[in-house]
């Protein structure tokens, strides 16, 4: 392989790590807000939050992709940069994935935990923020990190649409050798070698939030 | 936002290929991932570690990376090794090994869920090791593993439209064909978007169903 085809790659990759950046933020937004309303009082809003969940959960990330590319352009007059089309849709979908750890999480929390915060006069908000999250948060953290890994190797669709990310760089790769063993090899190798750095780091972080508890 | 429902009505003889190819993809990319999934199971199981590592490192690389890649592999790098392969046989095989590393892992829990008291009664009663797996293990483990494998199959079901990047026209393909024909994109990926929500909301309602049948 050239340097030109390396610079290629290299570039795929930024791209990627950028892409996952951008909709593991969003994702977690989505997750935390989800989440958290499925175990609001109020019914209107637990439901809301659950249809949420069960349309995005529903369909496949891929579909979703190609609706937020080709339907919301015509329908609401957006013109998505590739890059904000690939975040929305990858967050939004994973987020409804996460959603449901945040809320399996919390619900995991030891009835008694809320039950003194509403006998010391904790408004619902301290309640939240003070009693239940920071003891939900690290128990949280190792099932988003297998969600992690899912959205890394679901960044890889965005390739389909065109968008120049790692695995698109190595199509582009292919077309310019003619041969693919090569070039798919590399590829995949730096996939995983993402997602091994992604799991230590969660692992590392998931260390220091239960040594924070103690 | 303009719906034209005549676009719906053209696109439905399209819609109903497209679905079928999914549904049998699915199918058999269920089979390979139960059977592929339950061979690993045992593999990790075996004594010697020569065994053991091969495939515990196999395995979790194929899981770690992006399905689309590892049918872009498959479906370029295999012809060049002297292996052609239609490209429906490529994508069923691809899901089905990608998947067979997660069934693995809800096959050992269920092996794991086994009581070891029935280990010992096998040893104790002299059964000889393939029939202890056969007729006392296995029966045990595969009950408790159904409901999580379903939630795979549901899982598979919303990864096929992946197929598509290799020229298989299952129900994604065939949308993107009609939009291209027709120059309506609204209409066909709505259609099945909905179709999928709806196909896996029946899959985990029936799901449901046979657990509360099975684990009891």
């Amino acid at each position: 392989m050239t340097s030109g085809l390396w610079e290629l790659v290299l570039r795929g990759m930024w791209t990627t790590v950028r892409l996952l950046v951008f909709s593991a933020a969003l994702g977690a937004v989505v997750a935390f807000a989800v989440g958290i309303a499925r175990t609001h009082r109020r019914w209107p809003v637990r439901f809301l939050a659950g249809c949420y969940t069960e349309v995005f959960r529903g369909t496949s990330a891929l579909v979703m992709i190609f609706w937020v590319f080709f339907v919301l352009p015509p329908a609401f007059g957006w013109q998505l940069v590739p890059m904000w089309a690939g975040t929305l849709a990858l967050g939004l979908t994973y987020g409804a994935y996460g959603a449901e750890i945040v809320r399996g999480a919390l619900g995991a929390v030891d009835p008694a935990q809320k039950e003194g915060g509403i006998a010391l006069g904790f408004t619902p908000g301290q309640r939240l923020r003070r009693i239940l999250l920071p003891q939900a948060v690290p128990e949280m953290i190792p099932p988003f990190s297998n969600l992690l890994v899912e959205l890394l190797k679901g960044t890889a669709l965005v390739s389909v649409m065109g968008m120049g990310d790692l695995a698109f760089s190595g199509n582009l790769v292919r077309l310019a050798l003619q041969e693919s063993a090569e070039i798919y090899t590399y590829v995949l190798l730096v996939y995983f070698v993402i997602a091994f750095l992604l799991t230590r780091l969660m692992r590392g972080l998931e260390h220091r939030l239960k040594a924070g508890l103690r | 936002m303009n719906w034209d429902w005549t676009a719906v009505r053209d696109f439905m003889p399209q819609f109903r290929d497209g679905l079928l190819v999914t549904l049998r993809a699915l199918a058999l990319g269920s089979l390979i991932s139960f059977t592929l999934g339950l061979l690993w199971a045992l593999l990790m199981r075996t004594p010697t570690r020569w065994v053991r590592w091969p495939v515990g490192i196999v395995t979790e690389f194929v899981r770690d990376t992006p399905l689309l890649v590892q049918l872009f592999f498959l479906f370029y790098v295999l012809p060049e090794w002297g292996l052609t392969l239609s490209a429906m046989t490529t994508g069923v095989v691809a899901i089905g090994l990608h998947y067979s590393t997660y069934t693995m892992q809800v096959y050992r829990a269920g092996i794991d869920a086994v009581p070891a008291g029935q280990w010992e009664a096998a040893t104790a009663l002299n059964l000889p090791r393939g029939r202890t797996w056969r007729a006392v293990i296995l029966p045990q483990a595969l009950r408790r593993v159904v409901p999580a494998l379903g939630n795979y199959v549901i899982a598979m079901l919303k990864d096929t439209p992946m197929l598509m990047a290799i020229t298989v026209l299952e129900m994604l393909g065939r949308a993107r064909l009609f939009s291209q024909q027709h120059f309506r994109f609204t209409e066909p990926l709505t259609v099945i978007g909905v179709a999928f929500i709806v196909i896996s909301a029946l899959a985990s309602l029936l799901l449901r169903t046979l657990e509360r049948r099975l684990v009891r």
